[in-house]
């Protein structure tokens, strides 16, 4: 099935190539014939790429070893749910995801905006196509999932151990998605600026589309941050690495990308700022995806040195270029049509947030590239490491929060005092309150940042509570309903605007976790015997007895923890090692088992007040002479006997169980992290939800093409 | 038995793309011309009317006085006013029979 495959991604090429060509040559010539016809042919691309993906699939799932990409990413052993998703841990397959998925927006954005945008559409779908020609391309000229092996072996190799995770698998689909969605208002903005047709529209059409971007790109760093919590075993959420660095950037200049747009929608202001945005926000992403195709900086998330970082990085020049260039030949164009009239409105505001967001990516960036920019200027690589990080971009961080709560409060155009009094006198008292109340009951004055954190999060919080019952209370004085109809029924009719403030609270809940967890953490390296016990913080951990498993793909060393906080029983919490096989045959047929690829599945006891963390880490020292041993005698048995010997080396790890070594953590308010994530993510939905005018717009559209169609016949 | 597989799909992706070349160059449908306009002209009014309720509920919620509020919503609603001018214009002019 490797040759079908490959003539898919060579007919998704080709259909890619001829979409640029006939919509160009249909939008300068007027001729809607060629229009229709790479309309066509953005949908054959998405269908081509969908049998692609379905041929990678069925080989995975049948264990198809006559494919590399299946040789390499799996195995007979392998789990059926990670069979399935096995596709884009590599470099070809994850190509292959970015295309696909690239097919099928861009298929979507086409086909809703039929009705529309006649001028910009061909021109937004050369674009688009110009793009998928590009990744098809790089998978047909430098990295094809269709790769045959001949002969096909017997055997895969399996699953990289780190990835075998449930939000591993769903990350990389949704950090894309992120990536490729942000292409289309990127594409509509090009349209938009060679036709010279700058105003609004073209941002209402793709909106969605940006909403849609953002909220995959956030829910992908929520789930990346939480494999590394719960996988890699040192104990964060976030390292400040390169690939993640990569993946924030364009969340947060889409963020303000986001806010910068209804500023032109309500006040025909930004032009400028909004196009080079969404250039820079999708120039962002290319930037991601070549980060982890690159080698080009250090990375536990990256492919490695490969031959797709080139064209990539020419991409990114071509877009960043190009944008440019035309983005100056329209500035007459893209000229305000209104001033800021006051500095005190929610325009100002608006502004002030993009300044700090992009100031935020900027400080990201220039930590993130000091590698190259080092070795550029010094001939020597130094990399900053997450302390740097922490001090440029948790104070924006600190002036962000308040300004969540500042901007749903301030209204478009001038914004008077009394209304400020009115608006502003609970949230500052709640700012005020909270301040005080952490200074005094607890020890928040010793971390000044997250005292700060902590207080203008509770003036954004008051600030949405107030704005939310303040629209429950208007609609009730209108209608007479009760107030929680009356609010549901206000939120559902505004969707946009408390979509968004919802959004806004589940940042600011999400920041109070962030602050609390790496502010106020308690973190201890143990060594323990069984029986033997050590406190950390208010807990005492108790190592009452190892445990071994010894599964078809894994062996698994274990210890079983007894917590008790304050006296009282806590939790029993269980963390363990697990060794994968490695392939190197000089580590010995029975070696080979316990010396290969190890991941830690952390004992984690959650709780709303603070999460109880364990990561282990067995000492096998002791079963290094019966390995050696076995590996010299029974090199030629078959691999029932060696499994029975595998077994049983790995019990006898519990005849005499050596002392252990743990990381205990206690994180106060991590979850809270997570849970304002899911109440983002809730916000971004409702916002995302069409409006019942929107649904009616639609109907209304479709019955008055229907009553053509019936008067012609 | 791929080779055979990989033309048929080929042929079939061509056939679909170029169907529309096949028909002879239409003069441009006006139906549809109006259409458009008019699809595009709606979503410009329902913008403004989600600006004109935006307003309302601004002041609803106190943050805007009443005299700014006042300003505010005269200059919505004559931009929508101009809106609806349009869309009036796009029709009859369609009914009329002008080209466009």
């Amino acid at each position: 099935m490797t040759l079908l495959g490959t003539a898919c991604l060579l007919t998704a090429l080709l259909a890619a190539i001829y979409a640029v060509g006939a919509s160009l040559y249909g939008a300068r010539s007027g001729d809607r014939r060629w229009i229709d016809s790479g309309r066509r042919a953005v949908f054959a691309m998405a269908a081509t790429l969908t049998l692609a993906v379905v041929i990678i699939e069925i080989a995975f799932v049948s264990d198809d070893f006559g494919f590399e990409l299946v040789q390499a990413h799996s195995s007979t052993t392998t789990p059926t749910f990670y069979k399935l998703t096995a596709m884009w841990s590599s470099q070809a397959g994850s190509l292959l995801l970015w295309a696909w998925v690239l097919s099928l927006a861009s298929s979507a954005a086409i086909y809703l905006t039929q009705n529309r945008h006649k001028e910009i559409v061909p021109y937004a779908t050369a674009v688009l196509m110009g793009l998928g020609a590009f990744f098809t391309g790089l998978m047909i000229f430098a990295a094809s999932p269709f790769h045959a092996l001949s002969p096909a072996p017997a055997e895969g190799l399996g699953l990289t151990p780190l990835l075998r995770h449930p939000s591993m698998m769903v990350h990389p689909p949704m950090l894309y998605s992120g990536y490729v969605m942000w292409s289309i208002p990127f594409a509509f903005a090009i349209g938009a600026l060679i036709t010279r047709r700058v105003d609004a529209s073209w941002i209402r059409s793709t909106r969605r589309f940006a909403l849609i971007a953002w909220t995959f790109l956030g829910i992908g760093l929520l789930l990346g941050s939480r494999w590394s919590y719960t996988e890699l075993g040192w104990g964060g959420y976030w390292a400040w690495d390169p690939v993640e660095n990569a993946a924030l950037m364009p969340f947060l200049a889409g963020t303000a990308f986001l806010h910068s747009v209804m500023v032109q929608e309500k006040r025909g202001m930004l032009k400028v700022w909004n196009v080079s945005l969404i250039v820079g926000t999708f120039s962002l992403c290319l930037l991601g995806t070549f980060l982890v195709r690159s080698g080009v900086l250090q990375s536990i998330h990256a492919f490695g040195a490969s031959t797709v970082g080139a064209p990539l990085l020419v991409l990114i020049g071509v877009v960043l270029l190009g944008s440019t260039l035309l983005i100056v030949s329209r500035l007459d164009d893209l000229r305000s049509e209104r001033r800021i009239e006051s500095m005190i409105s929610r325009e100002a505001i608006f502004l002030i947030n993009n300044l700090l967001l992009v100031g935020m990516v900027a400080v990201i960036f220039w930590g993130t590239f000091f590698p190259l920019i080092s070795e550029a200027f010094t001939g020597t690589r130094s990399s900053l490491a997450s302390p740097w990080f922490d001090r440029y971009v948790t104070p924006i961080a600190i002036v962000l929060v308040l300004f969540t709560g500042i901007g749903p409060l301030v209204a478009w155009g001038r914004f008077g005092a009394a209304a400020a009094r009115r608006v502003l006198i609970w949230p500052t008292a709640a700012a005020a309150i909270a301040f005080a109340a952490l200074l005094v009951l607890s020890d928040a004055g010793s971390h000044p940042w997250a005292l700060a954190m902590f207080s203008l999060a509770a003036f954004a919080l008051t600030a949405l509570a107030q704005e939310f019952w303040r629209a429950g209370s208007a609609r009730r004085t209108l209608t007479g309903e009760p107030t929680p109809v009356a609010l549901a029924k206000g939120i559902a009719r505004n969707r946009r605007r408390y979509g968004g403030y919802l959004v806004h609270a589940g940042i600011a809940v999400l920041l109070i976790g962030i602050a609390a967890s790496s502010s106020f953490q308690t973190n201890r390296d143990l060594r323990l015997d069984v029986g033997q016990s050590a406190d950390v913080g208010n807990y005492n951990v108790t190592y009452d007895r190892p445990t071994v498993n010894v599964a078809n793909e894994r062996i698994a060393f274990g210890a079983v923890l007894n917590v008790t906080h304050d006296g009282k029983p806590y939790a029993v919490v269980s963390p363990s090692r697990n060794y994968y096989p490695s392939q190197d045959p000089t580590l010995g047929p029975i070696g080979r088992f316990f010396n290969g690829d190890a991941t830690s599945e952390v004992g984690l006891k959650s709780g709303g007040g603070q999460d109880f963390w364990t990561a282990f880490q067995p000492d096998l020292k002791g079963l290094e002479g019966p390995i050696k041993r076995a590996n010299k005698k029974f090199a030629d048995s078959g691999p029932d006997v060696q499994g029975l010997l595998i077994a049983a080396i790995a019990q006898s790890y519990l005849n005499n169980p050596p002392p252990a070594t743990f990381r205990v953590i206690v994180d106060p308010l991590i979850s809270w992290l997570y849970i304002g994530g899911l109440i983002a993510v809730g916000g971004a939905l409702i916002g995302l939800w069409p409006s019942a005018a929107a649904r009616r717009r639609v109907t209304a559209a479709s019955a008055a093409r229907i009553a053509r169609g019936l008067s012609r016949a | 038995m791929e080779l055979i597989l990989a033309l048929i799909l080929l042929l079939v992706v061509a056939a679909f793309v170029m169907a529309p070349l096949r028909h002879r160059p239409e003069p441009a449908d006006p139906g549809q011309a109006r259409d458009s306009a008019l699809a595009e002209l709606e979503a410009q009014k329902e913008a403004k009317y989600r600006e004109i309720r935006d307003t309302e509920l601004d002041r609803a919620t106190g943050k805007l006085s009443d005299d700014e509020f006042g300003r505010q919503d005269a200059e919505l609603r004559n931009d929508a006013l101009e809106i609806l001018d349009q869309i009036d214009r796009t029709r009859k002019r369609d009914d009329a029979g002008e080209p466009h």
